[in-house]
């Protein structure tokens, strides 16, 4: 039983020329589980996809397989099957050719290859599509193509690089519980690349935020989204309302920060910050758009905000009412839609609270640029 | 008026389509197709002195071909050996030429086409410039190397290599070599086109699926540089089985491409008739090859254009 192998990135160091890739990285993937590196575009986190692949060597470093050294392993010896952006697949070969290609290279013949290819395309719901070109599938069909190409080889790691980011939003959604859905059939680990927290957060079981680099934070979709560890982190992952302020005290988990333009505001220190956080230090903290409520009275314990509004929207699910905010961007507020009423406050100065447990503090430093 | 004139029409404008449409037809039946049919014409009639063109005696005829088959009336051997022998040589050296080409040029091509970066481009300039000095120069330079005081024998003579200068040219080496070098480009260029657009991915994708590189030229690299392959194929085989120059410079003397003998027959011997049909041969014969060798590999008209 091979399912369920591991890899392992330690002090894995990729440099091009003067260029580093990768800075360090040192990422422990449980096998059979769904991981996932998630960054912006030039973090690095493809030339990672690349090096596990075999497709380029470390600087420094070593990258494990099932406890096994990859060095000086090409990329057709490796336990691994790499699913390409633009899918890459072969255009003049029929699907089901396509599907089995691995196998012509071991030498299955012709009926043996088209037996297991017929197996993978009853699992990807595509049956009777094997004698088609990958032409004449829609994106996401050929997606599950790519699938189960990827599969016929029975890797005991499959590697994805950004897969779904050429599908138009509805299918992509499908798609990730599907993608989801063959992982744990199969129970092969999945290294997964996106930039879309989206697709991250729905499907992996563990996420590694990467920063030009520098993998910044991993743990849980939850801990990532919950506890940033970083400011990169916290404004990467979701949406968030920035405050600029300095420390005034900390006791316990907590810290009081003095804001430019908020007045003092309450937070929680996030795990990885806890102990870094001393009075008078540049602190960062962040609220969820969805944390806030607009404050009639307040809540015994919660903390407020006053700010005055300079634009409204109504996205379906919620009200967005955007305020002005710190650090010249503007305080977003999610207002659920549960069919209330919703009157304008334009150019009204109004009153925000929130648990003081949905607000985190950090070190100031740098976040992400959309 | 079929729809995509209508539309050529309204997309160029009546003045401007119409001088385009005009050029290209007087292009095609103007320039090609009439004066072939003029030689195929002339293919068919005997060789008459100008008074007698057009009287009694000028008959539609079959003796121009009789005679590349059979030789001239009353010859003592059964079919005109000489002749066949050199046509049939001339078209299995053009695809010898072919093949060997095909050889030495899809890896400089693949190359060329998975390469990024400024030294492709020198690269192609390398090969581009030699073209700027004339066939004739070319195929005098190949002579200059071949001789048998030349620079390749010198060579491999004070290597030791050969004890005497080997004659490259009685043995058609250096004609060969000519023929191959004249159409290397034609060779290159169709092929590095196709590999330039083909996704480096699916190489990728293969090896990554542990394909060796045989297998991914086998069946990524080579169905998709198909049609480049084959335009590039059928331009140096047609041209080389039509060459006249490099043969005539690089040949050795016993050796006759077959052009060469349409050329006599046409200038030497002032027999239009008798040229016009062995030129109508080789053609047909060089067009029915290629078609053949099309249906054989599977590859379409339309790839051609590629």
């Amino acid at each position: 039983m091979s399912r369920g192998v591991g890899v392992e990135l330690k002090d894995l160091w990729i440099q091009f020329d003067d260029f580093v890739a990768v800075r360090d990285a040192n990422v422990a993937v449980e096998g059979g589980k769904f991981f996932s590196f998630l960054g912006p575009s030039g973090c690095g986190k493809t030339t990672i996809l690349r090096a596990v692949s075999g497709f380029l060597d470390p600087s420094e470093g070593d990258i494990l397989i099932g406890g096994k050294s990859m060095r000086g392993i090409g990329p057709n010896k490796r336990p691994t099957a790499l699913i390409f952006q633009n899918l890459a697949l072969f255009p003049l070969m029929k699907v089901w050719e396509n599907i089995a290609f691995s196998m012509e290279i071991t030498g299955a013949s012709a009926k043996a290859r088209r037996k297991r290819a017929d197996e993978l395309l009853d699992m990807i719901a595509l049956s009777d599509q094997g004698d088609k070109l990958p032409s004449e599938l829609s994106g996401g069909q050929r997606q599950r193509v790519a699938i189960a190409r990827a599969l016929c080889a029975e890797p005991d790691v499959l590697l994805l690089d950004e897969p779904l980011s050429a599908l138009d939003l509805k299918l992509r959604q499908h798609m990730r519980t599907e993608l989801r859905e063959i992982q744990q059939r199969v129970g092969i680990t999945f290294i997964y690349i996106t930039h879309d927290q989206g697709e991250a957060l729905t499907m992996s079981d563990h996420i590694a935020v990467m920063k030009a680099g520098v993998i910044d934070q991993i743990g849980t979709g939850k801990d990532v989204y919950n506890d940033p560890a970083t400011p990169f982190v916290a404004s990467f992952v979701g949406e968030n309302n920035v405050f600029r302020g300095k420390v005034k005290t900390v006791s316990g988990g907590e810290a009081l920060i003095s804001t430019n333009r908020s007045g003092d505001l309450l937070a929680r220190i996030s795990p990885a910050n806890q102990g870094l956080l001393k009075p008078g230090d540049d602190a960062m903290l962040f609220i969820r758009p969805e944390a806030f409520s607009l404050s009639q009275s307040q809540t015994a314990g919660n903390t407020r905000v006053t700010a005055r509004v300079t634009n409204e929207e109504f996205e379906g699910n919620a009200f967005n009412i955007f305020m002005e905010g710190d650090l010249g961007k503007q305080i977003k507020v999610a207002i659920p839609n549960l069919g209330q009423s919703f009157e304008s406050r334009q150019g009204q100065t109004i009153a925000l609270e929130y648990d003081m447990r949905n607000a985190v503090a950090m070190p100031a430093g740098p976040m992400a640029t959309e | 008026m079929p729809r995509f004139l209508t539309e050529f029409f309204k997309r160029n404008g009546i003045l401007m389509g119409g001088l385009m449409l005009g050029l290209v037809l007087f292009w095609t039946i103007g320039l090609i197709i009439l004066p072939q049919l003029s030689m195929l014409d002339f293919s068919f009639r005997p060789n008459l002195p100008p008074p007698e063109m057009g009287g009694p005696k000028d008959v539609y005829t079959l003796e121009n071909y009789h005679h590349l088959i059979f030789g001239p009336e009353g010859a003592s051997a059964a079919y005109n050996y000489i002749d066949l022998g050199v046509f049939f040589r001339t078209i299995v050296a053009a695809v010898c030429i072919t093949i060997f080409n095909l050889i030495l040029c899809y890896p400089i091509a693949y190359y060329l086409g998975q390469s990024r970066g400024n030294h492709v481009r020198i690269f192609a300039l390398m090969l581009i410039i030699p073209y700027w000095i004339n066939e004739i120069l070319r195929a005098f330079a190949l002579r200059i190397i071949f001789g048998q005081t030349g620079v390749l024998n010198t060579l491999l003579v004070s290597l030791g290599i050969f004890d005497q200068p080997y004659d490259f040219i009685r043995n058609d080496i250096a004609l060969y070599a000519g023929l191959g070098y004249a159409y290397i480009l034609l060779m290159i260029f169709p092929i590095y086109n196709v590999i330039e657009s083909l996704d480096r991915n699916q190489i990728e994708a293969a090896r990554d699926m542990g394909a060796s590189w045989v297998r991914i030229h086998r069946r990524v690299v080579i169905p998709y540089a198909k049609p480049g392959i084959s335009s590039g194929c059928t331009m140096v085989f047609m041209l080389s089985a039509g060459a006249l120059a490099a043969p005539q410079i690089l040949g050795g003397p016993s050796s006759l491409w077959f052009t060469q003998i349409i050329y006599q027959w046409f200038n030497d011997n002032s027999n239009w008739p008798q040229g016009a049909a062995y030129a109508v041969v080789l053609l047909v014969t060089c067009i029915l090859l290629v078609m053949a060798a099309m249906r054989l590999f599977k590859v379409n008209m339309g790839d051609i254009g590629k």
